[in-house]
């Protein structure tokens, strides 16, 4: 992951320091042309798109799509959801990533490898597995319904899908970081008399506040985002089980382009925000880090 | 506050980092853990302080004043730590790293900010970094992160100072104040301390006592000018400078190499009667130009050194191999050595170990 990379503590004399020596300018300018064209053509063209198709029939008729009942409960839906599972994965991604960077136990790399499961497994079966467990043919199919629980085709099942696909991404954040700073700070605190709570509030968190608040926000755009895992266990009902982007799809299903378009330039301004926020705490970071460069340059030139 | 550790065994899966290790440091002592990389010196470090736990058989103990803290883990046992690479607390300043142990404290136990900060500003003024309190760590050089990272662990008053490799990451000017400020500090407020070091020098220079492991086994304790001058075992002598090497023999307190008799005084433990390796130290060697009677190995200069107060000497001999040597800057006046000279070799004093094997 890129941000994984940013986060590292590079200082601006190693960035400059990366400049190819000895490239001529025409081999910049070709492959500067070439980025912005392919980016121009696959990104911003379509972009553009979605906001020219959404105002199409000028802004009231944008706005009363959003405003429709079914899109404001879509909307409220995706905000519950990404209310349950950012918060969970938050939880599960610092408590992974301190087990994993600061002990040894056994089953250790298998944890880790288990935490880039998501990313290696299409978002449709990870949907799908929830069917195999939860729905009335699966496995506790049938406990589910004699005590009148519904998991699929209802929110709990969409939030399931979410947190299953949304959680390597604070782990994978932290990990690394974590990792790279090693132990010595919080024995030293222990050391000290702190108990462990105060050494996790006082130094852990602290040390890892921006690779968090980053991860968090990635983890918080997919949530929003999700599609396809939600998509299989949503049902896909009007105004109960539809998420934005699942609302999206039945109105552009449906002929219904501008009201489509509008809603989906609601995922896209979330997604501006996002890459807005992210920009933001990168820059944070870096400078956190230019600060403490002399003591994590020694980590990274060990 | 003495400190004593017996019978402490501790294994990392295959690898035993210490072989059944017992130590006493006295009260107000200065004590240094000497050894290479992976003698176990710094694990018996963090054994005392509580970081890691000896292994559960054979029993052993840790006495802090004769009180056990075997059960006792690391905040509770009042020790103060300094980390190899500081450790300090980036995000916070550097007063609020020294406040750090006296902050947390339970809130009966806890000083009024008033005292925190008098508290600090004396140990500012014990590390000679008064005005520098609010600046980060990553602001600060390396002799000052560790002097902070000292302060930090003298603040909780400690009943124990354990410094890991204190000047390991230090350039070598750096290195050689800050011992010399250490041992002041030392004789200054008396607190017992354990220092972990792999260099001999550092060692001798600083501590009251210095403990020599190896392999997970204390080879000798003593003060430093017992270690240097009456090492117990063959490692000891070797690790404790330069030496040369003879493989020869002990003959009614007589060394003998290659049929040579060694004039100069044998030192003890002498190896008894046999196979021995005999140790000289570059400057227990005298030098003549002209050839003596029995005792001199005649060999060629092929080094000379004279840039420093010794004047370093590699002597090719005929029979012995090639020695280092160390002479006064007076007496390589006297001598008028250049490279190509030849000139005969005497041991003044040697150091005879039995050998492991045979010739």
């Amino acid at each position: 992951m890129a941000g994984t990379v940013a986060l590292r503590a590079m200082t601006a004399p190693q960035r400059r320091g990366r400049a190819l020596a000895g490239s001529s300018p025409w081999t910049k300018g070709l492959l500067v042309a070439l980025t912005l064209g392919f980016l121009g053509l696959v990104l911003l063209v379509p972009l553009a798109a979605i906001f020219t198709e959404a105002l199409r029939k000028g802004v009231g008729a944008c706005m009363e799509a959003i405003a429709d009942p079914a899109a404001l409960a879509a909307v409220k839906l995706t905000l519950l959801v990404a209310a349950i599972a950012v918060p969970a994965n938050l939880v599960f991604g610092l408590a992974a990533s301190w087990a994993v960077a600061k002990f040894n136990f056994v089953g250790k790399s298998v944890l880790t490898t288990l935490i880039d499961l998501p990313f290696a497994v299409s978002p449709v079966i990870s949907g799908l597995i929830y069917v195999l467990v939860f729905g009335l043919q699966g496995w506790l199919g049938p406990w589910l319904q004699a005590h009148d629980l519904r998991v699929i085709f209802a929110v709990p099942g969409i939030v399931l899908a979410t947190v299953f696909v949304t959680f390597p991404f604070v782990a994978r954040e932290l990990i690394p970081l974590m990792q790279e700073q090693g132990q010595e700070e919080e024995q030293a605190a222990l050391s000290l008399g702190a108990s462990g709570w105060r050494t996790f509030w006082h130094v852990t968190l602290p040390n890892v506040r921006w690779a968090l608040l980053y991860g968090v926000i990635l983890c918080n755009a997919r949530a929003m985002g999700e599609f396809g895992a939600v998509s299989v266990v949503s049902g896909h009902i009007r105004g109960r089980t539809n998420t934005v982007p699942l609302h999206v799809e039945i109105l552009y299903n449906e002929y219904n382009f501008v009201a489509a378009f509008s809603v989906a330039s609601l995922l896209v301004l979330l997604a501006l925000v996002t890459l807005v926020a992210k920009s933001l705490v990168e820059w944070q970071a870096r400078r956190s880090a230019s600060l403490a460069a002399p003591l994590a340059g020694r980590v990274l030139s060990a | 506050m003495s400190i004593e550790v017996r019978n402490i065994t501790k294994t990392f899966g295959r690898f035993t980092a210490l072989r059944d290790v017992s130590l006493t440091v006295p009260s107000g002592d200065l004590v240094a853990l000497l050894g290479p990389s992976g003698s176990g010196k710094t694990t018996l470090l963090r054994i005392i302080a509580g970081l890691d736990s000896p292994d559960p058989q054979p029993p052993s103990a840790i006495l802090f004043h004769d009180q056990d803290v075997v059960g006792h883990d690391v905040g509770r046992r009042g020790v103060g730590f300094v980390f190899q690479h500081y450790a300090l607390f980036r995000h916070m300043t550097v007063a609020e790293n020294i406040a750090f142990g006296l902050r947390v404290r339970p809130r009966a136990l806890r000083p009024g900010r008033a005292a925190i900060r008098d508290k600090v500003r004396e140990l500012l003024r014990l590390i000679q970094l008064e005005g520098l309190e609010n600046r980060l760590p990553s602001e600060l050089s390396g002799g000052q992160r560790q002097r902070v990272a000292l302060a930090r662990a003298l603040a909780i008053e400690p009943r124990v100072l354990l410094l890991d490799e204190p000047f390991g990451a230090l350039d070598a000017r750096v290195r050689q104040e800050l011992r010399r400020w250490l041992r002041r500090l030392h004789d200054e407020i008396h607190v017992t301390s354990v220092f972990v070091t792999h260099d001999q020098e550092e060692a001798l220079e600083v501590a009251d006592r210095v403990v020599v492991l190896n392999a997970g086994r204390i080879e000798q304790e003593g003060t430093p000018d017992e270690v240097f001058h009456r090492p117990r075992t063959a490692f000891v002598m070797e690790f404790l400078g330069r030496v040369n090497v003879f493989h020869g023999r002990v003959d009614m307190g007589k060394a003998f190499v290659e049929g040579v008799e060694l004039k100069g005084r044998v030192g003890d433990p002498v190896a008894g009667n046999g196979h021995a390796r005999i140790f000289v130290r570059p400057h227990q060697f005298a030098l003549s130009t002209r050839a003596q009677d029995g005792a001199a190995f005649r060999g060629t200069v092929r080094y000379l050194n004279t840039a420093g107060p010794l004047v370093r000497l590699e002597v090719q001999t005929d029979v012995a191999g090639l020695l280092a040597v160390e002479i006064s800057q007076e007496e390589h006046g006297r001598l008028g050595l250049s490279q190509g000279s030849v000139v005969y070799v005497t041991p003044r004093e040697a150091q005879a170990f039995p050998s492991d094997f045979s010739i």
